[in-house]
């Protein structure tokens, strides 16, 4: 893509910049996306009918609440620190933004192909951390601050069972391209991880229930990472108001915001790529049958946007069905259970693979 | 050497959703664990005591509805009792049954409310809707009757403002055969879910010495294992007619007299109040409503206390009276106000998350507390 771009402009750095923005096109409306869906579910399933007045069935909602906020007053307190108070949403849709460039899209389209890709976005998903605990802390607010460090505490701890999951596929895989393990698990969906990975064989078989485990835990520990209920503790409504970003308002606020729905869809989309075939159809593809070859991309990406919208709901179904834990146990969760369970499951996963 | 570290004080309150009103508590931390709490009440004074002074009989009771907002009912029922226990005033059958069966329906709003802000509390969000819709379900009853959704001044010293709607009979059974699974639903997603019972049992525990020592009434005392219950103990109006059961906590996810406890005692409640009032239903004769109203209310020279079971536990009305047109002195005793003083007690070691768990558990109602 990024030569297509660059052949087109005639420019290296101009392609460069266009092949990078597209990430930013596709998140932004996706996060407003989200953030109706979110209020239609919740409404939904609590009886509601949520918004309905803004455009049909409200789909305008998020747009107009946006606008709203562009609009608002941009209130830093007085004895905040102002510099990091600025910077602190910013690194945050930074650090969700710059995920979505190891994230493949479709087989046409990545935002830069790198060979340790799964290995980055777990890096740079770290810079949030780095936004909340600044948000926290300089909002000079106890609230803000008991929040950002549940929170920083949260996403670092859960970060191990991911990244262990994830490094049981990678064994599998036998590389850390996003792209390449997406491709990997092509034609029909018994070739995705999930089910054993592409080879065939007894292995394969008896994979499929450390794969399945495997699933649980990468999905448990990603709703940590984003944050989400039954993980939700570091902006626990009912103890901490808002958490990190009670101080926040306008488009400060909107950028944590929408960076959060972002997140959801990351993770989504890592959940999917690792497991459920990232871009690839379960089965087969209309492109390929009709020979017109431009049509698979395009299915492609339709099924890598299905398979993470899916993944959001049910991390929305969960989160307006479960209480929330408290913040000793979300801990005891993870180190307890989380952890010793995806070691075990990287072990025998990888002693399967060793003797296949 | 070891490092001398501060402890922290965070105010929650009186601006935070879930203080449950305008409470402030003062907490003392220790990183995330509470080592002192301090609770400090009075931003909703409304001086109902001193106003009670100044006017006449039939002119409180719209001010009883705003003790406990969200059981207006069984406050007038509480002054009501009261009132006509110094004047010695007999009332017709049928406002008993009714007066029965309105505190029962406000019994089982109230800890609607209760259960659902408790589910809020813990982060469930979506019994609280339920628990809502059901709600309103109660207070269209309450509408179709008085004409008010909240602060009703049904019931009168002597009988009631108004008789009950034709229809209201068949359509509270209506509500009852649509309600009686809806509490089910409650319990599945909220009372035996596992997250809920994690951060609930064994949580802010109140042994019964400690309960009837601070003088706790109501849930709040049955959820530690004592079964007091004054419509059963101190029988007013028409209870001793009535079957049901006082259900109380039996430590059955955790210890006797944790949160889960208190908050279970509340849906068994609800049970039992249908119970009643389907009895009651039964049972309504016809009749007048208001004959037994006076028309000027002046209670001979004397002094009563009246207590009735409000939803929160036990009412209290102390009432002096000088043979005027006004009470000499009206003093509340409101359940809320005393299960807020053992907070300090309950909370003492767990973490902030509890603390917010164990005000739920309580349940208590700000415009109570400060009257």
């Amino acid at each position: 893509m990024l030569e297509l771009f660059t052949e087109l402009t005639g420019n290296a750095l101009l392609g460069m910049i266009i092949n990078s923005l597209i990430p930013l096109v596709f998140v932004i409306p996706l996060a407003l996306f989200f953030v109706w869906l979110e209020r239609k579910v919740s409404a939904h399933m609590q009886d509601r009918l949520g918004p309905m007045i803004t455009g049909s069935h409200g789909w305008l909602q998020t747009f107009a609440d946006v606008l709203k906020l562009l609009q608002k007053e941009d209130i830093i307190p007085a004895d905040a620190d102002r510099k990091l108070f600025t910077i602190a949403p910013i690194l945050v849709f930074a650090g969700s933004y710059a995920a979505f460039a190891a994230i493949p899209f479709s087989s046409a389209y990545i935002g830069s192909e790198i060979d340790m890709g799964i290995f980055y976005v777990v890096a740079v998903s770290g810079l949030v951390v780095a936004g909340i605990l600044m948000a926290g802390w300089s909002s000079n607010n106890k609230y803000s601050l008991l929040g950002a460090m549940r929170s920083v505490a949260q996403i670092i701890s859960y970060e191990i069972p991911t990244v262990l999951v994830i490094l049981s596929i990678v064994v599998l895989a036998g590389t850390l391209n996003l792209l390449k393990i997406s491709e990997m698990q092509t034609a029909y969906f018994w070739n995705w991880f999930i089910f054993g990975g592409p080879e065939p064989g007894l292995i394969k078989f008896l994979l499929i229930p450390f794969m399945f485990a495997g699933f649980l835990i990468l999905y448990i520990s990603s709703l940590a990472e984003v944050n989400r209920t039954p993980f939700d503790i570091p902006e626990a409504e009912s103890e901490l108001v808002a958490g990190y970003h009670t101080e926040y308002s306008g488009m400060k606020f909107a950028m944590f915001f929408l960076s959060e729905y972002a997140n959801m869809f990351v993770v989504s989309a890592i959940v999917s790529a690792v497991f459920f075939g990232g871009y690839q159809s379960p089965f087969g593809y209309l492109g390929n049958s009709l020979g017109i070859s431009w049509l698979v991309p395009i299915e492609q990406f339709f099924w890598f946007t299905a398979k993470g919208i899916f993944f959001v709901f049910v991390q929305m179904w969960l989160r307006w069905t479960l209480p929330r834990l408290r913040v000793d146990q979300l801990m005891a969760v993870c180190w307890k259970y989380l952890i010793p369970y995806s070691f075990v499951n990287l072990i025998i996963i990888a002693f399967l693979e060793l003797y296949r | 050497m070891s490092i001398k570290t501060e402890h922290m004080v965070l105010n929650m309150g009186p601006q935070h959703p879930s203080t449950h009103g305008v409470l402030r508590l003062e907490l003392e931390l220790n990183g995330e664990l509470i080592v002192n709490v301090k609770p400090h009440i009075g931003y909703l004074h409304r001086c109902f005591e001193k106003h009670a002074e100044a006017m006449t009989y039939p002119q409180i009771i719209p001010y009883t509805d705003r003790i406990d907002y969200l059981a207006s009912i069984s406050n007038n029922f509480g002054y009501a009792v009261t009132v006509e226990k110094l004047m010695g005033i007999q009332v017709p059958e049928r406002v008993e049954y009714i007066r029965v069966i309105f505190g029962e329906l406000q019994r089982i709003a109230s800890h609607l409310v209760a259960i659902g802000t408790y589910g809020l509390d813990i982060g469930a969000f979506t019994p609280f809707l339920y628990c809502f819709r059901d709600r309103e379900k109660i207070l269209s009853l309450f509408e179709m009757t008085c004409g008010a959704r909240l602060l009703y001044n049904y019931i009168w010293v002597g009988g009631l403002s108004h008789d009950i709607h034709p229809e209201f009979v068949r359509l509270t059974r209506e509500f009852l055969n649509y309600f009686r699974p809806q509490v089910e639903e409650v319990n599945q997603l909220l009372s035996y879910n596992k997250i809920f019972i994690e951060r609930t049992a064994n949580i802010g525990i109140l042994p019964a010495e400690t309960a009837i020592n601070f003088g706790m009434t109501g849930p709040n005392l049955r959820g530690s294992g004592v079964k007091f219950d004054l419509r059963r103990n101190d029988p007013y109006s028409i209870y001793d007619r009535f079957d049901f059961d006082i259900p109380v906590g039996d430590g059955r996810m955790g210890t006797v007299g944790d949160c889960w406890d208190r908050y279970f005692v509340r849906v068994l409640e609800i049970e039992q109040s249908i119970r009643i009032i389907e009895q009651a239903l039964d049972q309504i004769p016809e009749g007048d409503v208001s004959s037994a109203i006076p028309k000027r209310i002046k209670p001979p020279v004397g002094s009563v206390y009246g207590r009735v079971e409000n939803p929160r536990g036990e009412l209290g009305y102390f009432l002096i009276s000088d043979g005027g047109l006004n009470p000499f002195r009206l003093k509340v005793r409101g359940p809320s106000f005393v299960s807020l003083s053992v907070m300090g007690e309950l909370c003492k070691g767990h973490l902030i998350a509890d603390v917010i768990a164990i005000l739920g558990s309580i349940d208590i109602v700000l415009g109570e507390v400060d009257r």
